[in-house]
């Protein structure tokens, strides 16, 4: 049997899986605009309880460990493994540390009584409750993507040490940096929506 | 025709099932990324939950024969129809052809040895056996089988005390399943046609399986995140659509038909592909407007997927909503009939040849027609009113979905059956049967149709004594479809046990799974074939 490598294919695989990633968040911001649009004021008054700077820092480092993924898979492409590596690692530190930070403010929030279901949340306006309800789930959600990324960049920095991606073979660093971008970009849309816009 | 050529080779290569890989027994299947074997295990585990599925159909039709019949409880009655709506969607309709025909045959048709990304299929297989089992132990764990109807609507299946959060998981393995099948099957259409194989040349086989894996990409993932949300909901308690906290069902019903009623074009695209390849064959006769055939389903597949709201026209969205949803709905019959009226003119003045094949693509038409002309009227807003939660609608929706992709499913298999297994089943039998299952599927849901318009709900466990007379009738067309549906399988058991070899092109095709042997050799192809010509020019 021959074997058959068509990296071309691959990445259109991946960028369709992409494409199917942003549908099954579409879902939820097509739920987001409907309950804005209903309850504008609830919205307003529950986006200013999130803390700005956290959020602010968080995107930063998001966007930061994007940068570093990019550059791990231009050093592997350019032969150069350790620099790759280096910056593989910084990434799935920094996806760690945005991990934590999310942590600490789920948990602030939760100290104050402030989760789904929560007598407290419940005693609120609609609109709030379902601002906590889409908050909890969309950066839930978002959170778990970017758990699943850190496992599969894990995966390729084993790879990386054993020498089985390369400068030759780099399809998969490529592929699981794509899905890194697209945790990103969903962040980049998460942050404004949830932090900013109040 | 290439018949010659191809039947000096037959013998000398061995088949895919003489292949033997790393691993042996059941292994030698479960864990094989042929492309050909991992159709076949799609194969057997549809038919397995395709007949559970008949079976609660049975159940229903048998507790409706007569106005207080004690077969079951009210309860029993919204568990049993449940069942059979989630297994007989999610678990066989939507993957049953481009699972087991389009991962057969697709990258055959194009040349190709194998799918761009064979190991994803095996897990997609994985994913399918996972999702159905946990289906499966939904009925016998936590609060026991679902009653909320296939649809899940909210706000009722957050306060059910059934197993829904374990089912609705299933049918999001499954989703993730099709998801990933969508993806294989385009980048496979996309990377591996061979030289010579322009869009152009594709079987139309090909473009309706085409045209499924999209909507099968972009629109699955939608009821990926709402049934996520239905277990958000009921271990949270997030409220996104519970009325009491602010939520809006509605939304619920939005999101779920934005992929559920592309879903219903995921069941018949593949389906109309299949009948494009037979209707040409069995006529002789190239096909009639290939390329509007081709575009016709590119534009089901777009068009379908913005007329999800006609199944809300009484939910209480705008009445400007209803509007644009109705007028979609008129739109997409278009592609529709501009396929009918293809095949039709493909007959016109051809060489027939009245085959078990063609006898399921025609009645395929007439049904689908059928139900394609039904659902315009339940479409026009005014009539839904009347009609809206009718037996009607579950009239017309088995003409569609049984009627044509059912239907469509059995002309496929009836097409590929001496391909896939090396073996022809006995013709004759087949048309008898096939008489059989197409006189009880009237009788069984021809009835519906009045009884809708009559006035009788869906879903309903009991009935009045005036819809006696329609519902008995429908009863025993139940009796009369599945004594033709076993005698279809057993006269397809009997030829798997001792039919003749079948040739390599018994039916004279012209497309390129035709030119290799039954069944086909492990790699498809000894060398890659020359394709100088469209897939229905035949010589």
């Amino acid at each position: 049997m021959e074997t058959h490598q068509d990296t071309t294919g691959s990445k259109i695989g991946m960028w369709l899986f992409l494409l199917s990633e942003i549908i099954l968040f579409g879902g939820l911001f097509l739920l987001y605009a409907s309950y804005r649009y209903k309850y504008p004021s609830d919205f307003h008054l529950a986006a200013w309880e999130l803390d700005r700077v956290l959020g602010t820092l968080n995107t930063l480092i998001l966007i930061t460990s994007s940068l570093f993924v990019a550059l791990s898979i231009f050093f592997l492409r350019k032969g150069n493994r350790k620099l790759s590596a280096l910056f593989l690692f910084a990434t799935l530190f920094l996806g760690s540390l945005f991990l934590g930070i999310k942590g600490v403010e789920w948990t602030a929030k939760i100290e104050h009584d402030l989760y789904p279901n929560s007598a407290r949340l419940l005693e609120r306006s609609k609109g709030e409750v379902l601002f906590y309800g889409l908050y909890y789930s969309m950066t839930g959600l978002h959170g778990l993507h970017v758990l699943v990324g850190l496992g599969v960049l894990f995966v390729m920095f084993i790879l990386m040490i054993k020498g089985k991606i390369n400068e030759h073979r780099f399809v998969p660093l490529e592929n699981s940096g794509l899905y890194w971008h697209l945790v990103d970009i969903i962040w980049i849309f998460l942050f404004p929506l949830f932090y900013l816009i109040t | 025709m290439a018949t010659h050529g191809a039947l000096e080779k037959t013998n000398p290569i061995a088949s895919f099932y003489k292949f033997q890989g790393k691993y042996h027994g059941i292994f030698a299947w479960i864990l094989s990324t042929d492309h050909k074997r991992i159709g076949l295990l799609y194969f057997f585990l549809i038919l397995f939950f395709f007949s559970v599925a008949v079976f609660f159909g049975f159940l229903m039709r048998l507790k409706l024969v007569a106005p207080g019949f004690p077969l079951m409880k009210p309860q029993m009655y919204n568990a049993v129809f449940t069942l059979h709506g989630i297994i007989q969607i999610f678990l066989v309709v939507i993957p049953a052809i481009p699972a087991i025909f389009g991962n057969f045959f697709l990258p055959i048709q194009i040349g190709a040895r194998d799918m761009a990304f064979p190991r994803l299929n095996l897990f997609s297989w994985w994913l399918y056996a996972a999702g159905a089992l946990l289906v499966f132990l939904s009925l016998f764990t936590g609060g026991g089988p679902v009653d909320t109807g296939w649809t899940f609507y909210a706000p009722y299946s957050l306060r059910t005390t059934v197993n829904v959060p374990l089912a609705v998981f299933g049918v999001f393995v499954l989703g993730m399943s099709s998801v990933l099948t969508g993806i294989n099957l385009v980048t496979t259409t996309h990377r591996l046609r061979i030289p010579g194989m322009t869009w152009f040349r594709l079987p139309l086989f090909v473009w309706g399986i085409y045209a499924t894996a999209w909507v099968q990409i972009l629109a699955t993932p939608v009821i990926g995140i709402t049934l996520v949300l239905i277990m958000v909901e009921r271990y949270f308690g997030v409220g996104v659509f519970d009325p009491a906290k602010g939520g809006d069902p509605l939304l619920y019903q939005h999101l779920f038909w934005i992929y559920s009623h592309p879903a219903v074009y995921i069941m018949i695209l593949p389906a109309m592909g299949v009948i494009s390849e037979i209707i040409p064959v069995f006529a002789r006769k190239n096909i009639f407007g290939y390329k509007a055939i081709a575009f016709s389903s590119m534009a089901i597949a777009s068009v379908g997927s913005l007329v999800w709201g006609h199944h809300m026209f009484v939910s209480g969205q705008s009445d400007i909503a209803s509007l644009i949803f109705s007028l979609l709905t008129f739109l997409v019959a278009v592609p529709s009939a501009i396929k009918v009226f293809n095949w039709v003119a493909t007959l016109y003045k051809g060489s027939i040849d009245l085959k078990a094949p063609l006898l399921f693509a025609l009645s395929f038409i007439f049904l689908f027609s059928v139900g394609g002309l039904t659902g315009l009227i339940q479409g026009a807003l005014a009539v839904n009113i009347h009609l809206h939660d009718t037996y009607w609608i579950v009239g017309h929706f088995h003409y569609i979905i049984f009627g044509g992709m059912g239907f469509g499913f059995l002309a496929a298999l009836h097409y590929w059956f001496p391909k896939m297994f090396g073996r022809m089943y006995d013709l004759k039998q087949t048309v008898r049967a096939w008489l059989l299952l197409f006189i009880g599927f009237n009788v069984l849901y021809f009835p519906m149709l009045i009884l809708g318009w009559e006035g009788m709900p869906r879903r309903y466990y009991d009935y009045p004594p005036q819809f006696h007379t329609l519902h008995l009738i429908s009863t025993i067309g139940s009796w009369i479809l599945i004594a033709g549906l076993i005698w279809i399988f057993t006269n397809l058991f009997q030829a798997l046990r001792k039919g003749e070899r079948a040739e390599a092109n018994p039916w004279g095709g012209a497309t390129l799974e035709w030119q290799i042997s039954s069944p086909p050799p492990k790699e498809n192809f000894e060398k890659i074939p020359n394709v100088e010509r469209g897939p229905y020019e035949f010589r």
